[in-house]
């Protein structure tokens, strides 16, 4: 009986929803949190983006711990939100639990590509090994004693894809480049761990390197000072990070989730379902350059990384994905 | 000289990681030692850490971000200590409670205050606790041997290190030298005792807990100012329990809380350089292996297998004057 008025309610809660004007967009952001200055933050950005564009509003959730995700989703779902836009790799399963029960919500997930059988979900993916890929190409040119170096946040396959294609553009501008990666931890707390960062950095900085690439949400920001304490150059990743330390953060490794949420909210309830995976062809990945890096790389750098990336677009290079065979030519971790 | 070299490294990194730690240590000694448990160490220094990066961003003095960071621990121990001493609460339940206070609280504060998402602006200048280099450090660089030692892991820490080190032998001597440090174990061990000889139990235990206060919130102020240049979210990262653990592998005694920090924060150290580890041992070792060794020694120890450790006997237990 109970579970019965449930129903009733969820329904009655859904049509009266239904008939309200239009439905308000959700953002579901990942753990690290909406200003990670990272992954997070660019889909605000992109969100922001929407709201002074059309003037629209969205509802907004961070999620606190791995429970939360599936409840936040059907929250969100029975209060008649479309679309629901979810950030990161952990909505993979809660989606595919909670998508087959709401036929008429489009979803979108970001990170993730790899769902069956789910006709209203857009999952979108980024060729993040072609981004790592021009920016390992900077390290390796700008690198002034051969030996660049990677920190990962938590041991998981999508920050092996990353190091994997700073790797193999490290070894492309400079076959001789020596190459150093660590990943923080395996915990989540591997994303929050500045001082492990900082320490990570140093460790790398006595076995020679002078660039360092940070792919490690909170945990980064101790990279990123560290290495601009110690006069080396860092490279920062997701959002463009080169203005926490002007001058001293040699690029960043762009993830353009800004154009992704801001796209699925422009489309609104009509966003295209599907697998989409954006590359430097869509501009959905590449690399900053500003006023706070300006200095620090030369037409000669740029004129190389942008060949590589035509290259790269056009099919004649080819970086290998991690994802392919969970190994990397490159480098081993 | 190379190989000589990256020792120097590694120890030096050792006593970076293990600074945090031992200072936490040392709080959770004094405590426990007058018979409150103490799980909130965590939560101390989180919140200290919180607070001298905050106060740091906003004054520009890392000095009054530092006694900022105290203050919010000595209030986070004083809950503590009135949960458990006055109203005779459970000691480990109030400790869970200060862990997850602090861990929301500095976020929303943070949040409140900055609108940086839960972490405070970077630090700069003043600001921060910068290395200090100590006297001839630079001209002795040259010597052999002990010019290396002395310029790479001697000095250039930051005060708060060399603070934290002479701390060891002041907390032997207040302990074990002192008429405060002999009650202050008594009330660790037989607080009726204490009582009957018409010293107060309950002041000597705020006392303790005061002490584990002002100590948790250096190392909280540690590493957001002196490690770091602010506070991220979450960033003590269990480096309360592990503490904790380094307590019980001490069996509660200074000189070996020092040794058992030093050995927890070699560990980290070693996990920043898997190339050593190759090179001295031959094989590849996993960094979770070498995080999860405090634990697994700690368990070793309490297991009775290496020596026995034996908390102080009225530990966890609040005193009740009459029944």
């Amino acid at each position: 009986m109970t579970l019965m008025t449930k129903f009733l309610g969820a329904s009655a809660a859904t049509a009266l929803m239904a008939g309200a004007a239009f439905a308000e967009p959700a953002l579901i952001y990942d753990l690290g949190g909406k200003f990670d200055k990272s992954f997070n933050e660019a889909a605000f950005n992109g969100a922001q983006r929407w709201v002074e564009e059309t003037g629209g509003t969205y509802r907004e959730i961070e999620m606190q711990s791995e429970a939360q995700r599936e409840q936040a989703l059907r929250r969100f779902a029975d209060a008649g939100a479309n679309p629901i836009i979810t950030m990161g790799f952990g909505m993979a399963d809660p989606l595919s639990s909670v998508a087959p029960d709401f036929p008429d919500t489009k979803f979108v997930v970001v990170d993730v590509t790899w769902l069956e059988g789910l006709d209203n979900v857009r999952q979108i993916g980024f060729a993040e090994h072609e981004g790592s890929y021009l920016v390992g190409m900077l390290a390796a040119l700008a690198s002034k004693t051969g030996t660049v170096s990677f920190i990962g946040g938590m041991d998981i396959p999508l920050i092996r894809h990353f190091g994997c294609g700073f790797a193999q553009g490290a070894k492309a501008a400079n076959p001789d480049v020596k190459i150093i990666a660590n990943m923080t931890g395996t915990t989540p707390d591997a994303w929050n761990d500045p001082v492990k960062g900082s320490e990570l950095t140093k460790a790398q900085i006595s076995q020679g390197s002078d660039v360092v690439f940070a792919a490690a949400g909170g945990t980064g920001v101790g990279v990123l000072q560290t290495a601009a304490d110690s006069g080396i150059l860092s490279i920062g990743v997701d959002s463009n990070q080169n203005h926490l330390h002007p001058g001293k953060v040699l690029t960043s490794m762009l993830k353009r989730v800004d154009n992704a949420v801001y796209d699925a909210l422009k489309a609104g309830e009509n966003v295209e379902t599907g697998v989409f995976t954006f590359g430097l062809a869509e501009d959905g990945v590449g690399y900053a350059l500003d006023e706070n890096n300006a200095s620090l790389i030369t037409a000669e750098m740029k004129a190389t990384v942008d060949a590589a990336r035509d290259s790269i677009i056009s099919g004649d290079t080819k970086v290998v994905s991690y994802y392919e065979n969970d190994s990397c030519p490159a480098i081993d971790f | 000289m190379d190989a000589y070299l990256t020792i120097l490294q590694l120890l030096d990194s050792t006593v970076r990681l293990a600074t945090p730690l031992l200072l936490a240590c040392l709080a959770g000694l004094y405590s426990e030692r007058a018979g409150i448990f103490d799980i909130g160490l965590e939560g101390k220094m989180l919140a200290a850490a919180f607070f001298s990066a905050a106060v740091a961003a906003v004054t520009g003095s890392v000095w009054v971000g530092l006694l900022a960071g105290i203050a919010a621990s000595l209030v986070l121990s004083a809950i503590h200590g009135i949960a458990s001493i006055t109203f005779r609460g459970n000691q480990l339940i109030s400790g869970v409670a200060i862990n997850f206070l602090a861990a929301g609280l500095t976020v929303l504060v943070a949040q409140a205050w900055f609108r940086q998402g839960g972490r405070t602006p970077s630090l700069f200048g003043k600001g921060r606790f910068e290395p200090i280099t100590l006297p001839f450090a630079e001209s002795l660089q040259s010597v052999p041997i002990i010019g290396p030692l002395y310029y790479e892991l001697i000095s250039g820490h930051s005060i708060l290190v060399y603070l934290a080190f002479a701390a060891v032998p002041f907390t032997w001597w207040l302990l074990f030298r002192t008429r405060f440090g002999l009650r202050l174990r008594a009330v660790g061990e037989n607080p009726a005792a204490v009582d009957t000889a018409g010293v107060s139990v309950v002041g000597l235990r705020f006392a303790a807990v005061g002490i584990c206060g002002v100590l948790c919130g250096i190392a909280g102020a540690y590493l957001s100012t002196a490690l770091q240049a602010g506070f991220v979210k979450d960033m003590s990262a269990g480096r309360g329990f592990i503490a904790l653990a380094a307590l019980i592998f001490a069996k509660w005694r200074p000189w070996h809380a020092l040794y058992a920090t030093l050995l927890f924060g070699l560990f980290g150290a070693l996990e920043t350089r898997p190339d050593v580890i190759e090179a001295v041992i031959g094989m590849k070792v996993q960094g979770q292996l070498l995080s999860a060794l405090p634990y697994i020694m700690t368990v070793i120890i309490l297991a009775g297998f290496v020596g026995k450790a034996i908390p102080p006997r009225a530990g966890g237990e609040p005193y009740v004057k009459e029944r």
